[in-house]
């Protein structure tokens, strides 16, 4: 599977998490993706930091600079949207009133750890809205390839500095569907052009394994 | 009380050291004539507070990649790869404070609050040399508050006593700048003469300065 294909593979399957009316914040990247795959019979609420909800796709023409999403980019706002100050934002979504947060990550751990803010001597961005929306967000989906070129990211412990202790629900990669529960990583669903040998070896955390179903991704 | 000041008069408010609170998200809502007249005046060693560390061509980043920012207080410098340079090579001190708490810091330094409670980077490097609270059974970072000399903001509709209305999302961090600082200068988009009182967002008494935006 080329990168491209893994990523809409991932982004398909996240975006049958979400409930018609729920709240959500989706990270810039791959998760922005997600917002391509919504089913026809699910509404959700699109929630931006910088300061709406009811974020509409990017504009083809006619932009208005005045609209942007979190990355600073162009966008447009849907019927009923609204826009809000940082304060307000902020108590939306540290106030546990985002339903679901949709972030890539560098690492994951076994106790719902992750780390995606910095690489100390390489990448400094900074946690930006990240620690706030984890800590906050009733439910935590991170969305990222399994592995990173083969390199584990799905770990006993986070080695990178945190972002979050213990915050995180699910993860969905092009190999499966992983849930955090009190004991580890419970694998809930696998996607057939992988054995499960295989997804437990691109895998330094311990799965636990129960008769997982097939990763659904129909349309 | 005429609040009017010509981007001329702007050099009797700012001086080498201040610190400024800057309006805008990633540049959005960033009083750009201003920050080209700072830029200008190069006053120097500033402290400046904002969300991020703006683009190199727009908002902040001018600043900073012209070497006048000793301290920046911000969530997020990403966009702006000089700002990740000069932290690196240790010409600039970068604080990097989570987003949500920039915001509530900046909000109890304007309305008279020791600080705020919340759970947001807990267990993480952000914690270090913090006060951990228990309230309720549940843990909390103590963060304090935040104040700054001078904000600048950016309004799109500004009457002339000062009253702000801000667009879409130019709003973000503008509204509670104007409260934390002990001056406060508005860039205008447009000076109006009317402004319903139900939709003002900034009420003009935290407003010193209107500038008006040049086109």
């Amino acid at each position: 599977m080329d990168i491209t294909a893994m990523k809409h593979l991932i982004a398909k399957r996240v975006a049958k998490e979400f409930k018609d009316g729920d709240v959500v914040n989706l990270g810039i990247g791959l998760p922005t993706l997600v917002a391509n795959f919504i089913p026809n019979d699910v509404t959700i609420n699109l929630q931006s930091e910088n300061g709406l909800i009811g974020l509409g796709p990017v504009p083809q023409d006619n932009i208005d600079y005045d609209i942007t999403n979190a990355g600073g980019q162009p966008v447009t706002m849907v019927n009923g949207g609204m826009y809000f100050d940082s304060a307000m934002s902020f108590a939306i979504i540290r106030g546990g009133h985002v339903d679901v947060t949709v972030l890539g990550s560098l690492q994951v751990d076994e106790s719902g750890s992750l780390a995606n803010w910095i690489i100390p001597g390489k990448m400094v961005p900074g946690m930006g809205g990240a620690m706030d929306l984890v800590t906050g967000a009733k439910k935590v989906i991170i969305a990222m390839t399994h592995t990173n070129k083969g390199k584990h990211k799905i770990l006993k412990k986070c080695t990178l500095p945190l972002t979050a202790k213990h915050q995180v629900n699910l993860i969905v990669t092009e190999m499966g569907v992983m849930e955090i529960q009190d004991d580890g990583i419970h694998l809930l669903e696998y996607n057939n052009e992988f054995t499960l040998e295989e997804i437990q070896d691109a895998t330094e955390a311990k799965l636990i394994i129960n008769q997982p179903k097939i990763m659904d991704l129909e349309e | 009380m005429n609040k009017q000041l010509s981007i001329e008069q702007l050099k009797q408010h700012v001086f080498d050291g201040m610190s400024i609170m800057v309006g805008g998200f990633m540049a959005v809502g960033t009083p750009e004539g201003i920050v080209d007249a700072l830029l200008e005046m190069n006053v120097k060693d500033l402290t400046l507070i904002c969300n991020d560390a703006g683009l190199p061509e727009k908002g902040i980043g001018k600043l900073i990649n012209n070497g006048q920012v000793k301290t920046l207080i911000a969530s997020h410098i990403g966009l702006n790869p000089r700002a990740g340079e000069l932290m690196g090579s240790g010409e600039m001190e970068v604080i990097l404070v989570p987003q949500g708490t920039l915001a509530e810091r900046i909000r109890s330094g304007g309305a008279g609050l020791g600080g705020v409670l919340t759970p947001t980077g807990l267990g993480t490097i952000v914690e270090e040399g913090k006060q951990i609270l228990n309230i309720q059974g549940k843990d909390y970072l103590l963060e304090l508050p935040l104040r700054a000399d001078l904000a600048i903001l950016y309004g799109t509709e500004v009457d002339t006593f000062g009253n702000i209305v801000y667009t879409k999302t130019t709003r973000n961090f503008n509204p509670l700048m104007a409260t934390a600082t002990d001056k406060v200068i508005v860039e205008a988009r447009d000076i109006v003469e009317y402004i319903n009182p139900d939709h003002v967002m900034t009420p003009h008494i935290f407003v010193d300065y209107i500038i008006k935006e040049a086109k």
